[in-house]
């Protein structure tokens, strides 16, 4: 070690110092929030898993101690909600949703892709309205989540095979396959119509009552694998959404995890839009980043506050959609939406106090 | 000495518009090449094809002595784009963040606090924190464009001394510059373009030669030769 860059050691060691107070506070608040998010996605698979196997020996003590642990809560709580495991299969889904939407977004939004999300969104509506009608026309019994979800990796696959050849991610061709996809969707709804009881606006508003058993098995399922996804390529999608074409010159496959990112994408939107509805699942992927962004101190730190803050829209979010009987959908936008005014303010706040130390 | 970089007859159009017409020229090991000419005259174009970020209608490149189209060991080579240098705004990004993207993480040459964001550097610190992740995977070849576009006069200085100091440890730097006195200052080649190639040789000749009026005077659409 040079004497130079023991000054330079020295001297960030001071720098932080000063700070250091502070910024323990903070990380250990985010870790703590991160920690309550993990340990409350996890219970909530559990809780997937438990229902789904509960009639079998061990697994269905287990499930009737829940049952009656729910029927607690609405005493404590004068509600009725927890007790039935529907309203719990779509919590298990808004939390899941909580936490790989922001995930997700906090790199489509730093590559201004943010409407992609909604683009996909359209596309797995028509994936739901194509499922109707062939549940309907040929009495299969699949899950319309299933479909949409086939649909909507299509229709990705398609968008970014669109914007490769369309230089950059041009408004124009996404546009065209937003609404071209959502038209689809209602033509086939519309021809469609009363062959089934399908609750389309459901799909389009977003209802606690549209999760089924197998859509949050799905959601389960899906989280899992987006999860895996980004930890896997965290380093590479970092680089690309910084720089693409710097990552293309060290010989990245800018392309592969493109792609990688648009199905992913795909995917978080065909889970979410079962709880956030087909118009308003966009704003789980980029509301909570840009809270994010607005007080993070790194990329890194932008993940961890976007899933925090997703998953406070969500709890606050079905907190009012229960307790006013409003849609779930609406109800964590908006909450969303205010946590993000919330740091707004609070960044103007700490804009002002670092200014004032230098 | 090597060949870095070698253009033969290279062309390259966008749709019907040519960007770069019949280019050819040489970029050695430890050279310090100046890229000028005017606004949309193909210096980013022919950058690209250099680094194989698009692919030539006519002619051929190498890179490191192969095929540009099979050249794969990335981290040789350490490139600050145009749009990386006018977002660092825009996404909360460490200067650590920054410069581990380019794969391993060596913190570089700046006094830099590597907690600080991105965005709240000065333009010069903030062209140090690209330049320490274009080289964090030891390249040899450093290639920049525009990279101090919106920065002030001294942080200028500052960082064309590094670049000055990096070629001299043998890195070869080839940078597109508006400025042309700074060029002419830094690089010890100038290559001047205008879809056409102007001037390739030795500052020294290219500031004796009429390519800076020729090439900035005329449109791409008129075939000069000066050569």
């Amino acid at each position: 070690m040079s004497g130079e860059s023991q000054t330079d050691g020295d001297r960030s060691r001071r720098n932080r110092d000063i700070s250091r107070p502070d910024r323990g506070l903070r990380r250990t608040a985010e870790l703590v929030g991160l920690g309550v998010t993990a340990v409350v996605a996890a219970a909530m698979l559990g809780f997937v898993l438990l229902y789904w196997a509960r009639d079998l020996p061990v697994a269905s003590d287990l499930y009737a101690a829940f049952r009656s642990f729910g029927r607690g809560m609405d005493a404590a709580f004068g509600t009725n909600v927890f007790r039935h495991p529907i309203m719990w299969q779509s919590m298990a889904v808004g939390v899941l949703v909580g936490v790989v939407a922001p995930l997700v977004g906090s790199f489509l939004v730093h590559r201004e892709m943010a409407l992609i999300g909604e683009t996909l969104a359209h596309t797995a509506f028509a994936g739901v309205a194509i499922g109707i009608l062939v549940t309907a026309s040929t009495g299969w019994n699949g899950s319309l989540l299933l479909v949409a979800l086939v649909v909507g990796v299509l229709g990705a696959l398609a968008v970014q095979w669109l914007t490769e050849r369309t230089d950059a991610y041009g408004d124009v061709p996404i546009a065209i396959m937003l609404s071209g996809s959502f038209a689809v969707g209602t033509l086939i709804v519309s021809y469609g119509d009363g062959l089934t009881g399908v609750n389309v606006q459901g799909y389009l508003f977003g209802n606690l009552a549209v999760v089924t058993p197998e859509g949050a098995r799905l959601m389960g399922a899906l989280s899992l694998l987006v999860v895996a996804g980004v930890a896997l390529t965290y380093k590479q999608l970092l680089f690309i959404t910084f720089d693409e074409q710097a990552a293309r010159v060290a010989q990245l496959n800018v392309t592969g995890y493109n792609t990688l990112l648009v199905v992913l994408t795909a995917v978080v939107v065909v889970g979410a839009m079962q709880v956030l509805g087909v118009i308003l699942v966009a704003a789980m992927l980029v509301v909570p980043v840009a809270a994010a962004s607005q007080v993070a101190r790194s990329f890194r730190e932008t993940v961890y506050l976007a899933v925090i803050f997703g998953q406070l829209s969500v709890a606050g979010g079905f907190a009012v959609s229960i307790g006013l009987g409003l849609p779930s959908g609406g109800s964590i936008v908006v909450t969303a939406i205010a946590v993000y005014l919330a740091t707004v303010v609070g960044s103007g706040f700490s804009v002002r106090a670092i200014s004032s130390h230098g | 000495m090597s060949e870095i970089v070698d253009l033969d007859d290279v062309t390259f159009a966008y749709g019907d518009t040519v960007a770069v017409s019949d280019v050819s020229l040489t970029v050695e090991e430890g050279e310090f090449l100046g890229l000028v000419g005017p606004n949309g005259s193909g210096k980013t174009t022919l950058l690209h094809l250099m680094l194989g970020l698009h692919e030539p209608d006519a002619g051929s490149v190498e890179l490191f002595g192969r095929p540009v189209e099979e050249f794969d060991d990335g981290g040789r080579i350490g490139y600050v784009s145009q749009k990386a240098t006018s977002r660092g705004g825009a996404m909360p990004v460490t200067v650590r963040e920054c410069v581990t993207m380019g794969r391993f993480a060596h913190t570089g040459r700046g006094r830099l606090s590597t907690a600080d964001l991105v965005s709240e550097l000065s333009g010069g610190q903030r062209q140090r924190a690209y330049i320490a992740r274009a080289l964090a995977s030891d390249a040899d070849l450093l290639a920049l464009d525009e990279p101090t576009v919106g920065v002030d006069a001294e942080s200028r200085d500052a960082f064309y001394a590094l670049l000055d100091e990096l070629n001299d440890e043998g890195i070869t730097v080839i940078l597109i510059e508006h400025d042309i006195g700074v060029v002419t200052d830094r690089a010890n080649r100038i290559a001047c373009v205008n879809t056409k190639l102007y001037h390739h040789g030795d500052t020294e000749s290219f500031v004796e030669s009429d390519a800076l009026v020729e090439a900035y005077g005329t449109t791409g659409q008129v075939v000069h030769h000066h050569h």
